[in-house]
């Protein structure tokens, strides 16, 4: 058992896949002997060397397109796309050409690879701060995974890399210095499962990534303050989705809330919300619930603490709806 | 493949297997009848649709079960299926007080690749009762499940929501099953003053309970008012005796009945006040373009309201003719549901038997009820102040005061007066 930040957990889970698998190689803008603009692949370049762990130039189209060729061609790229952000200037890769062309072909193409974004808020303004899980999760043919601590960073790398599909992996930035206990050893976790990481019989709350951490503070305030004994699910994959433990907890607390940092229209909630509607509407004794960045673009530094989701604010709403 | 009792109408909830027509192990080709089922007014026989055995049998004759019950399984040719009986619907399961065990999987269902999401085919009523409460989904489904009569219960929830700890709390109190209103005496203590007293006692069959609930209902929910004026009847029974004399000699089997005419004569009168043709639907009035009118049909055990559609728009011998098909039917207790439900405004009529004048209770959801008395000759004053007899009936519209105001009732009764007293308009 070893004390991991969340950024060494990214580093600890592609040695682990590199080591196992001489076909997995790490591309991106600083990866290499800078350890990656967040610090998330140290040590990596001095371990495995340059031919598996390659700078690229600052053009996310170019690289997209190398680890796309890289990948239909047998190799298991894993890419750092730094800011999530970038992701529109590489739709076409993440619309067309990553999640379309193993059905296009019928299989005869493969597109093994896991694109890392840096997601979510840390104050670095509209156009670096986005969370874009929403945007990566109404694309037919994508795989899009949202870890919350490091056990979680290690366990879900490992397995999108060894997944034979695209991957979009979510970091969020501003868990990167999160520690947490990962036990030792090879880890392995699996796709599409939702993990509930506080029982409770009122309501079920879920939550994606800096968005976990806050629902279990909130939890933990209701049921000190009003006695309100909150579920907290982390919902960890967006696609394959667990709808099976969201519904089951649901079957027993009746209530459903939705943390969620994307921007409201359309976000993964949403898409939640409709499911519950159509599966499980007789379990609901209320309205579900959700808690979202408002549609606005991020204002810069402080101000965007106003928006993103708070522990007040998810504390609030629960008990207002529970109560008033 | 499961063989569903099946949804007979909007309204209908449950169905009586009355007869089986096949047993277990017998071939069935499609078209065959497998059972016939009695609702809550008619009996209808149901056919197989897919050719195979009948494997087995779970609803024995007499059974009453709940809309989409496994009635019977059909194996097809080549098809495996269980005959064991599905269970019943899961009792609802209490929230642990500890850390969940591992979800309860439930099996896995072939689901449509096209639509992978199943909506719950079953519906457990509407968000608002009658008096406004807002009931959560969860806590129709208990109350449904529990029968609980969520009229009876008083919501703790957001603005006096019930919340399925309401009904939780009113089942655990032993509130299930259905309850009358507060007055209403026990069983018990009924039988219990006539336990001297020789009777006999007659079970209560589906059309009876389905009569006692729905016009409980009315009674206790809809506000009725009454307005009541005389029709002189002698031009109408002049016109009447002319169109059936004629009938006769061109060889036509037509014989027009004064309900005919009423029946024409109310549908003018809707299209000349369409305000009054209207139903109140909770949150909303639904108003009409066309008469859809109701006729209470005096059957074996009880009655029955089949409506005729659009009757503003049906000749007189339409409109004669439709009204022998259905009350024949009717006598059958061969009607579908689709022809016993809607409509705005019905029609009673026991002139026949005598009764001179009556008011009669709205039938849910429709908005009135018009209540026909019998002719009797009556002195009237003529235009010139003398006096002379002439064929008179009293009749009697009931309205829901929500939807049909006392002056709109009353332009709606004066416009089927006109009608009646004027009965060649009808013809036209």
């Amino acid at each position: 058992m070893a004390e991991l930040t969340y950024r060494d957990a990214v580093a600890r889970a592609i040695a682990q896949e590199m080591e196992r698998d001489p076909d997995v190689v790490l591309l991106g803008e600083d990866v290499a002997k800078a350890g990656g603009v967040f610090k998330a692949t140290v040590g990596l370049y001095e371990k495995f060397g340059p031919k598996r762990v390659r700078d690229t130039p600052i053009s996310e189209q170019a690289f997209m397109g190398a680890a796309m060729g890289a990948a239909m061609t047998g190799l298991k790229p894993v890419v750092d796309l730094m800011f999530a952000d970038f992701a529109a200037v590489c739709w076409d890769f993440f619309a067309n050409e990553f999640p379309k062309s193993r059905y296009m072909t019928n299989g005869q193409v493969k597109v093994p690879l896991v694109i890392r974004l840096a997601n979510g808020s840390a104050r670095f303004g509209a156009q670096h701060c986005q969370s874009v899980e929403n945007w990566c999760m109404m694309i037919p043919g994508l795989k899009v995974v949202v870890p919350s601590s490091p056990v979680d960073v290690v366990g879900l790398l490992a397995a999108s890399i060894r997944d034979p599909d695209p991957v979009i992996f979510l970091e969020h930035k501003s868990l990167y210095a999160v520690k947490g206990e990962v036990p030792d050893g090879e880890i392995v976790d699996t796709l599409g499962t939702a993990k509930i990481l506080r029982p409770g019989k009122d309501a079920t709350i879920l939550a994606l990534a800096l968005m976990v951490p806050r629902a279990l503070a909130a939890a933990e305030r209701l049921k000190a303050e009003s006695g309100i004994d909150c579920e907290v699910i982390d919902v960890r994959s967006l696609l394959p989705l667990d709808t099976r433990t969201i519904l089951e907890s649901l079957s027993r607390t009746g209530h459903l809330f939705t943390v969620e940092e994307n921007p409201r229209l359309c976000g993964w909630g949403a898409e939640v919300v409709s499911i519950v509607a159509d599966e499980a509407f007789y379990d609901l004794d209320g309205p579900p619930v959700r808690i979202t960045t408002p549609h606005i673009p991020l204002p810069p530094a402080e101000l965007e603490d106003l928006l993103i989701p708070s522990v007040d604010r998810i504390v609030e709403t629960v008990r207002r709806t529970l109560t008033a | 493949m499961d063989i569903l009792m099946p949804q007979l109408g909007e309204t209908v909830a449950e169905g009586t297997l009355s007869v089986w027509a096949k047993s277990v192990g017998d071939m069935v080709q499609p078209g065959d009848v497998l059972f016939e089922i009695e609702t809550d007014k008619t009996s209808m026989e149901i056919t197989a649709t897919v050719a195979g055995k009948l494997v087995a049998i779970h609803v024995e004759k007499g059974k009453t079960v709940p809309v989409g019950t496994v009635v019977a399984v059909v194996a097809q040719d080549g098809e495996t299926v269980s005959t064991t009986p599905p269970p019943a619907a899961p009792a609802p399961v209490a929230a642990p007080a500890v850390a969940p065990a591992p979800a309860p999987v439930a099996p896995p269902v072939a689901r449509n690749p096209l639509n992978p999401v199943v909506t719950p085919a079953k519906n457990y009523g509407p968000a608002r009762l009658s008096d406004g409460t807002n009931v959560s989904p969860l806590a129709r489904r208990l109350a449904s499940q529990g029968q609980v009569n969520l009229q009876q219960i008083k919501g703790t929830g957001p603005r006096g929501q019930i919340l399925a700890r309401d009904v939780e709390a009113a089942i655990a109190a032993g509130g299930s099953g259905q309850r009358t209103m507060a007055a209403g005496a026990s069983a018990q203590s009924i039988i219990a003053q006539y336990a001297n007293t020789p009777h006999e006692v007659v079970a209560v069959d589906t059309m009876r309970k389905t009569i006692a609930r729905r016009l409980l209902e009315s009674k206790q929910t809809v506000p009725h008012f009454y307005l009541s004026v005389p029709v002189l009847l002698d031009a109408l029974n002049a016109l009447r005796a002319d169109a059936n004399q004629a009938a006769v000699a061109s060889g036509s089997d037509l014989k027009l009945s004064v309900t005919d005419f009423i029946i024409k004569a109310l549908a003018t009168a809707m299209a000349r006040v369409p305000e009054a043709n209207a139903v109140w639907a909770e949150d909303r009035i639904l108003r009409f373009s066309q008469a859809d009118i109701g006729v209470a049909v005096a059957i074996e055990g009880g009655l029955i309201t089949p409506v005729l559609r659009n009757v503003d728009a049906k000749s007189l011998s339409a409109v004669s003719r439709e009204m022998k098909s259905v009350v024949a039917r009717a006598r059958a207790r061969k009607l579908q549901p689709a022809e016993y439900s809607g409509g705005s405004i019905a029609i009673s009529n026991l002139g026949m038997y005598g009764v001179h004048e009556f008011s009669a209770i709205i039938n849910p959801p429709q908005s009135a009820i018009l209540a026909v008395g019998g002719a009797s000759r009556v002195p009237v004053e003529a235009a010139d102040g003398s006096v002379r007899f002439a064929s008179q009936m009293m009749v009697t519209l009931s309205c829901d005061h929500r939807v049909i105001d006392g002056a709109v009732g009353a332009q709606l009764l004066s416009a089927l007066k006109t009608a009646i007293e004027n009965p060649v308009s009808l013809l036209i």
